[in-house]
C-alpha cells in the first residue's frame, strides 16, 4: 500500500504546526521522519493514520492491502497505549472484537501475534507485570494482529533504553525483512532511522517543512557490515547537519519565546 | 605552584571512615498492632474515668453500658428494626443518586453540549446543604419515605455526577485514540476502555457518597421518622437515655466502617489490575 500526503498543512488554533507537505511512501518502503522537537512529526503521522483532521491539504492511500486485513493503517505508539486492566492476550483480542472473526480465528490471530514477539508465556500477564520492552511488544503484536498494509509508528523505541532498542530493531527488521509491510517511522534518533529506513525525510523546525529526503542506499540487513560503516557515517553527517542548524534555532525561538 | 597533594603511598595509608548512614525517616512503616492498642487504651481510659467519678455517667456513660445498651437492643429486636429503615432509607436514596448522577456524569464526560448545560448547574446546587430541601421535599413528597429517599437521593446525585465526568476526563487520552486508530465503534470505546478507565473515580466517588448518604440519613429520620437510627438516637438524647444515644452512634459508627469495606473488596476485586 502506498501514502500519498499532498500540500499537507496543519494548525491548532494560531499556531502553524505543518506546513505544505507533499510526500509519498512507497509500496513496502520504510520511511523515516526526523526532525526537531515540535516540528510536527508525531502531527504527520496524527493525520496520516486518520485520527488527526488537517487544516487543508490531502491525505490519500493506494494499492492492495493483504488478505485477512482488518486495519490497513495501523498505529504502534511511542507509549505503547496499552489496556492497564486487560491482559497481554485480551489487550490484543481488544482490536480484533468488533470484526466478525470466528472465534478459533480471534485465537489464531492472538496466538500468532504472541508467539511472534516471544510472548506467548506471558499472555495472561497484565501490561504493569512486564518490562518497558515486552508491552513495546505486545504493542507490536497487537498491530500484527490486524494485518495491516501500513505501519504508522510514533518513536516507538523512545521510551526503551538502549539494549531493549537495539532488541526491538532487530524485531523490526526481521518483520520488515518477512512481511515488507510499508512504514513510516517518526523518531528522533538517527541511529534508528539510519538503521530502519529506506528513505529519511528530514523537516524543517515548526513550521514542519520538508526539507529534504536522504536515501540510504545499502540494504537493511548489511548495514552492521564494515562495508557498509563509511557511507552510513556519511548519511548520518549529513543528516545530522540538517537537523542541527534546525534544533539550534528552534531552541533560540522557545528561549526567545 | 608547589604541589601540596600527599603522596601515593601516604594517602593509601590515610585512616579509612564508614560511611555515615544518611537515609532514615521519611518512611512510613507498618505498625499492625498500632491501631488496635491505640483503640483498647483509649477504651480502658475512657471506662475507668467512669469507674473512678471523674465522669458522670449520665454524661458520658462507659464503654461497659454502652455495650449492655446494645446487647438490650440487639436481643428486644429493636436495633434490627431501626437498621433496617435506616438500610432500605440508604440503599434506595443512594441507588436513585448515583444510577441518575452516573447517567448525567457519562452525558457529560463525553457530551460537550452537556457539559456546558451541567457544569454551571452542577456548581450551582451542589454547594446546598441537601438537608436544608428536606421541608421542601417533605411539601411534595409528603412526611413518610419518599421525602427521605428524595433527600439522600439529591444528596447522591451531585458529588456522583461530578465524580463521574472528572473520572472519564482522567481516561488517558491515548487509549481512546488507539482504540479509534483500530477502528472500534464508539459504543466499544465508551464501553471497553471508558468506562474501565473512570473507575477508579467512580468508586472513589462512591465512598463520598456513601458517607454523604449515611449523614443525609441520620439528619432526614432525626426531622421526621419514627424508626431508623437517626430516629433512634434523638429519642434517646430526648430522654436523657446516654448509653442507648451512644450506642445509636455506634451502630452508626459500625455501619459507615462496612460500607467502606464492602467498597474496598468492591475496590480490590474490580480494580487489581492497579
Amino acid at each position: 500500500m502506498r501514502l500519498i500526503i499532498k500540500d499537507l498543512c496543519h494548525r491548532y488554533d494560531d499556531l502553524v504546526v505543518l506546513d505544505g507537505i507533499d510526500l509519498t511512501v512507497q509500496e513496502g518502503e520504510v520511511l523515516a521522519v526526523i526532525g526537531p522537537s515540535g516540528c510536527g512529526k508525531s502531527t504527520l503521522l496524527g493525520i496520516a493514520g486518520g485520527i488527526v483532521a488537517p487544516s487543508s491539504g490531502s491525505i490519500a492511500v493506494a494499492g492492495e492491502v493483504p488478505d485477512g486485513c482488518l486495519n490497513p493503517i495501523t498505529f504502534i505508539f511511542q507509549d505503547f497505549a496499552l489496556l492497564p486492566w486487560r491482559s497481554v492476550e485480551d489487550n490484543l483480542s481488544l482490536v480484533l472484537e468488533h470484526h466478525p472473526l470466528s472465534a478459533a480465528e480471534r485465537r489464531e490471530r492472538i496466538e500468532s501475534g504472541l508467539r511472534r514477539m516471544g510472548l506467548w508465556d506471558f499472555r495472561k500477564a497484565l501490561p504493569k507485570q512486564l518490562s518497558g520492552g515486552m508491552r513495546q511488544r505486545v504493542g507490536i503484536a497487537r498491530a500484527l494482529a490486524v494485518r495491516p498494509a501500513m505501519l504508522l509508528l510514533d518513536e516507538p523505541l523512545s521510551a526503551l533504553d538502549a539494549q531493549t532498542r537495539e532488541l526491538l530493531m532487530e524485531d523490526f527488521l526481521s518483520l520488515w525483512q518477512r512481511e515488507r509491510t510499508t512504514a513510516l517511522y517518526v523518531t528522533h534518533n538517527l541511529d534508528e532511522a539510519l538503521r530502519l529506513a529506506d528513505r529519511v525525510v528530514v523537516l524543517s523546525r515548526r513550521p514542519g517543512r520538508l526539507r529534504e529526503i536522504v536515501t540510504i542506499e545499502e540494504p537493511r540487513d548489511q548495514r552492521l557490515e564494515p562495508s557498509a560503516q563509511a557511507h552510513l557515517a556519511e548519511v548520518r553527517d549529513r543528516l545530522w547537519h540538517l537537523i542541527r542548524a534546525e534544533a539550534q534555532l528552534a531552541d533560540r525561538e522557545i528561549a526567545d519565546a | 605552584m608547589p604541589d601540596t597533594s600527599l603522596p601515593m603511598t601516604d594517602r593509601s595509608a590515610a585512616p579509612s571512615q564508614p560511611v555515615r548512614f544518611r537515609g532514615g525517616g521519611f518512611t512510613v512503616k507498618g505498625h499492625r498492632w498500632a491501631a488496635l492498642l491505640a483503640f483498647l487504651v483509649l477504651i480502658a481510659v475512657w471506662e475507668s474515668t467512669n469507674r473512678f467519678g471523674l465522669v458522670s455517667e449520665l454524661f458520658l456513660p462507659p464503654p461497659s453500658a454502652v455495650a449492655s445498651a446494645l446487647a438490650a437492643m440487639a436481643q428486644d429486636g429493636s436495633l434490627w428494626q431501626h437498621l433496617k429503615a435506616s438500610l432500605m432509607r440508604i440503599g434506595v436514596g443512594w441507588v436513585m443518586g448515583t444510577v441518575a448522577g452516573m447517567a448525567v456524569g457519562f452525558a457529560m464526560g463525553i457530551g460537550s453540549v452537556a457539559r456546558a448545560v451541567g457544569v454551571p448547574l452542577v456548581s450551582a446546587f451542589f454547594p446546598i446543604p441537601k438537608i436544608a430541601l428536606l421541608p421542601l421535599f417533605i411539601l411534595w413528597f409528603g412526611i413518610g419515605e419518599p421525602s427521605k429517599f428524595a433527600t439522600i437521593g439529591f444528596g447522591v446525585f451531585f458529588p456522583t455526577v461530578i465524580a463521574t465526568y472528572s473520572a472519564i476526563d482522567s481516561v488517558p487520552r491515548n487509549l481512546i485514540r488507539m482504540a479509534q486508530s483500530f477502528g472500534l465503534p464508539w459504543a466499544s470505546i465508551l464501553r471497553k476502555i471508558v468506562l474501565p478507565g473512570a473507575l477508579p473515580g467512580i468508586l472513589a466517588g462512591f465512598r463520598i457518597t456513601a458517607s454523604i448518604a449515611l449523614i443525609l440519613v441520620v439528619a432526614a429520620e432525626m426531622i421526621g421518622a419514627e424508626y431508623g437510627i437517626g430516629a433512634f438516637v434523638l429519642t434517646a438524647g430526648n430522654l436523657m437515655l446516654t448509653d442507648q444515644l451512644l450506642a445509636g452512634v455506634l451502630v452508626l459508627s459500625l455501619l459507615g466502617l462496612s460500607i467502606g469495606t464492602v467498597l474496598s473488596i468492591l475496590e480490590r476485586r474490580l480494580l487489581k489490575w492497579r
